[in-house]
């Protein structure tokens, strides 16, 4: 479900056209850049910039490390940044490429004999499918393994991984268990942000009562509609269900008709399918299935709708809506976290992120396999802004924005109860196939549940 | 120079050589050939003339459907067979039984739709005096690409909470009319699949109109005269004279759009993604094979599909031969 990945980015591409011109004019530029570099013999004048990344080597000019990723511009122009002065110090040319077909392309160029050296792989599901195919990603070498051991709470490093081998470090990080509310509507009505389950449901009937919808859904999204509802049914199971149960959901011993599942979905229906609650500015429940994800937040600004779920990126929407929205606890808009349910499981969180295997063993791409691996760039880039990394070698000041440092403090909070984005984690004929047609059809056509989860349940692969 | 000129350049350069190659390599055959004489001189010429199509097709027609046909026998990492296990998931999973449906109902309905509008508006436009300017707007629509059209029609359908603003302009329409409470369209069951293939019809009537046109022109005036002279006006003259003249286009227009109507893609993806009920074989073989990364299903979708086709371009093939040895 990278195309969450590519919903931070998605407003500003114009167009496919458009952005295979900037990143051929970017790579290039790039490329540029890099051979006008300090040539590496004359290493006896490290500068006290370089100093850093001395302990990555240097490399003759004209070496390059290529990536493949689904994260297009602005973000690639960040990315860039971030690791530029690695690039000058070492003296290795990153050659960034963006695809909006990333997870269709890049199974094709491995099977053609034309892996990148590195790609940026943000399902772990993907991951486990390129592992056990042919022409499998490197295992990760020593010294990304000692700096995943020491910045990383060791669930992510376990989703890097496929049949005990430690393939691919954590890169980004997102954080989905947020609600999306207006401050200044609140302030105005009197109402106190939740923080238990119980004053949530309170919250959203006393909304009723005033006359507003609490709560706003769309779950369109092209060829991947249906994902933001599969996010709502894992916040629901990991919190009423507890991390255990949630892990065998994702590997199947827990099918989608067990009662687990089917009573947490009825829990999800009395929230999200509650004519009551939704959908706020956008017409009847069924309106959650023709509405852009996008778009769905929109009538909060405007007070037609009290709340979003929706996930930390979505930060990137509200400028659209209106110009220079601020997000603050004091302004236009903001976030809070969705409340636990049950209190023996503390801060459930679910969350999603990239991954960075390698499909190459060569020193330079194992030092900047390295480099991205480490609190150092993890920092650089979040001082870029709008990026969150779970990597706790980030000081939380280095964050330039209110929405990434509220992820951060929840995404490295050592007792949470953290699980990755499960439809990323299952088989794609299920996390990107079934689970979003039906949980599609249960929102837009009124499918009966029973007969969404068996359909779930049929499609998972056997073997 | 720019960094990014001197990319583009390079890459025409190789494009250019590799061109150039290519050209050079079919002079020097063409050469030899030219070269034989008698006993070898009639199968050199054919293997001269037939080889590069032959060659060209098979690598990129004939090595890939058999390489499909095989993949849809095996399983979803096209490693193990699993006999007909896929044929079996198309035919009997209640979804596809749907996607089967509308996919017949498209290849129906469109064509004959498509057809029927462009044969009445050519008889329509052919009386008129500026016949060009209707002409070329009904032919726009034509230069829009599928996705391009889906797109504005998608904000003709697009639904607002009622009582509200109305952004849609069917539900604006139907506001005009005093419906009351303007349904969300591309959710209303079964007939969903209708308001798709109006964006098809409304590309598609121009190419008809376009074809059908030319052809009721090429009627000779002797043929029309006399029939007139019998009697026949009108809706009479339309019957036996002019479609039975054009009736060779007609078939060759209709199983054209039939043709591109098995391949609809686009259209479904860029609407509903084949959701609420809309799939068609096409789009569920893109998200077997692209998006769930199965290949065993996607290919049998693919060979399903194939074998759709085939009847069709073969009675279109007929059909225009018959067409020339007139």
């Amino acid at each position: 479900m990278s195309l969450k990945t590519r919903g931070r980015s998605s407003v500003l591409i114009a167009g496919g056209v458009a952005a295979a011109f900037a990143l051929a004019a970017c790579g290039s530029s790039s490329g540029g850049g890099g051979t006008a570099s300090t040539s590496p013999s004359t290493s006896a004048s490290v500068s006290a910039e370089c100093q850093p990344y001395a302990a990555y080597g240097t490399f003759a000019a004209g070496t390059t490390v290529s990536v493949f990723t689904s994260i297009l511009p602005p973000e690639q122009q960040k990315f860039e940044a971030s690791w530029a002065q690695f690039a000058k110090c070492t003296g290795i040319t990153v050659k960034y490429e963006g695809s909006d077909q990333f997870e269709a392309q890049l199974p094709t160029r491995i099977a053609g004999g034309n892996a990148p050296d590195i790609a940026f792989i943000p399902q772990p599901g993907l991951l486990a499918k390129l592992a056990q195919g042919q022409n499998p990603p490197v295992a990760a070498p020593a010294t990304v393994t000692a700096n995943v051991d020491k910045y990383w709470n060791p669930a992510w490093k376990n989703y890097g991984s496929v049949d005990g081998t430690f393939y691919a470090a954590p890169l980004g990080s997102n954080m989905k268990s947020f609600v999306w509310y207006s401050p200044s509507v609140f302030k105005a009505k009197g109402y106190t942000v939740p923080t238990t389950w119980e004053e949530l449901t309170a919250l959203s009937a006393k909304m009723v009562k005033d006359g507003v919808k609490p709560w706003c859904g769309g779950i369109e999204s092209g060829g991947a509609t249906g994902w933001p509802a599969t996010d709502w049914l894992e916040q629901i199971v990991l919190r009423t269900q507890g991390g255990d149960v949630y892990d065998q959901w994702v590997n199947h011993t827990v099918k989608f008709n067990s009662p687990q599942i089917k009573s947490s979905m009825d829990l999800l229906a009395a929230w999200m399918k509650n004519p009551l609650f939704v959908n706020g500015g956008h017409g009847d429940v069924k309106t959650i299935a023709t509405t852009a994800f996008q778009d769905a937040g929109k009538p909060i600004l405007d007070g037609k709708c009290g709340m979003l779920q929706q996930a930390s990126f979505y930060a990137a929407q509200w400028d659209t809506f209106k110009k220079g929205a601020k997000i603050a606890e004091d302004g236009d808009v903001y976030a809070f976290y969705l409340p636990g349910i049950k209190a023996d499981i503390p801060t459930p969180i679910v969350g999603g992120g990239e991954f960075v295997a390698a499909f190459s063993d060569k020193p330079e791409v194992q030092a900047f396999q390295t480099y991205l691996a480490s609190g150092e760039f993890a920092t650089e880039k979040v001082k870029q802004g709008g990026w969150v990394s779970a990597n706790s070698g980030v000081p939380l000041d280095a964050y330039t924005d209110n929405i990434s440092k509220l992820s951060a403090q929840y995404l490295t909070k050592s007792d949470a109860t953290f699980r990755f984005d499960a439809s990323d984690l299952m088989p794609a004929a299920v996390g990107a196939g079934e689970e979003w047609k039906q949980l599609t059809a249960w929102f837009g056509e009124g499918k009966p549940t029973d007969e969404v989860l068996n359909a779930i349940d049929a499609a998972w692969p056997a073997s | 120079m720019s960094p990014f000129l001197t990319e583009t350049l390079s890459k025409f350069q190789q494009m250019g050589t590799a061109l150039a190659a290519f050209f050079g390599v079919l002079l020097i055959v063409f050469y030899l050939g030219s070269k034989t004489s008698g006993r070898i001189q009639t199968p050199t010429a054919r293997l001269v003339m037939l080889g590069p199509a032959v060659v060209l097709l098979t690598a990129g027609l004939v090595v890939p459907a058999v390489l499909t046909t095989i993949s849809s026998f095996k399983d979803a990492n096209n490693k193990k067979f699993v006999g007909l296990a896929n044929f079996n998931w198309v035919f009997t999973n209640p979804d596809n039984l749907v996607t089967l449906r509308n996919t017949v109902l498209w290849v129906i309905i469109t064509p004959l739709v498509s057809t029927g509008l462009g044969l009445l508006l050519a008889v329509l436009i052919d009386r008129m005096k500026h016949e060009s300017i209707p002409k070329s707007l009904i032919f726009m629509p034509m230069a829009i690409s599928f996705v391009g059209a889906s797109i504005i029609w998608g904000l003709v359908y697009e639904y607002s909470e009622p009582g509200g603003e109305q952004v849609g302009l069917l539900s604006q329409l139907a506001a005009l009319f005093h419906v009351a409470d303007p349904p969300n369209w591309i959710l209303i069951p079964f007939w969903n699949n209708f308001l798709l293939m109006v964006i098809f019809i409304w590309i598609q009537v121009g190419f008809a109109m376009v074809v059908l046109s030319a052809a009721i022109k090429a009627i000779p005036v002797d043929v029309v005269e006399a029939a007139m002279l019998d009697g026949a006006t009108g809706g009479r003259l339309f019957r036996s004279v002019t479609v039975p003249m054009i009736r060779g286009t007609l078939v060759v227009v209709l199983t054209t759009i039939m043709i591109g109507v098995l391949k609809v893609f686009d259209i479904v993806r860029t609407m509903t993604n084949g959701n609420f009920g809309t799939q068609v074989l096409a789009n569920e073989m893109y998200a077997q094979s692209f998006v769930q990364f199965d290949a065993g299903r996607g290919s049998a979708l693919a060979v399903v599909l194939f074998l759709g086709v085939i009847p069709v371009v073969i009675y279109n093939i007929i059909q225009l031969r018959r067409d020339h040895a007139r």
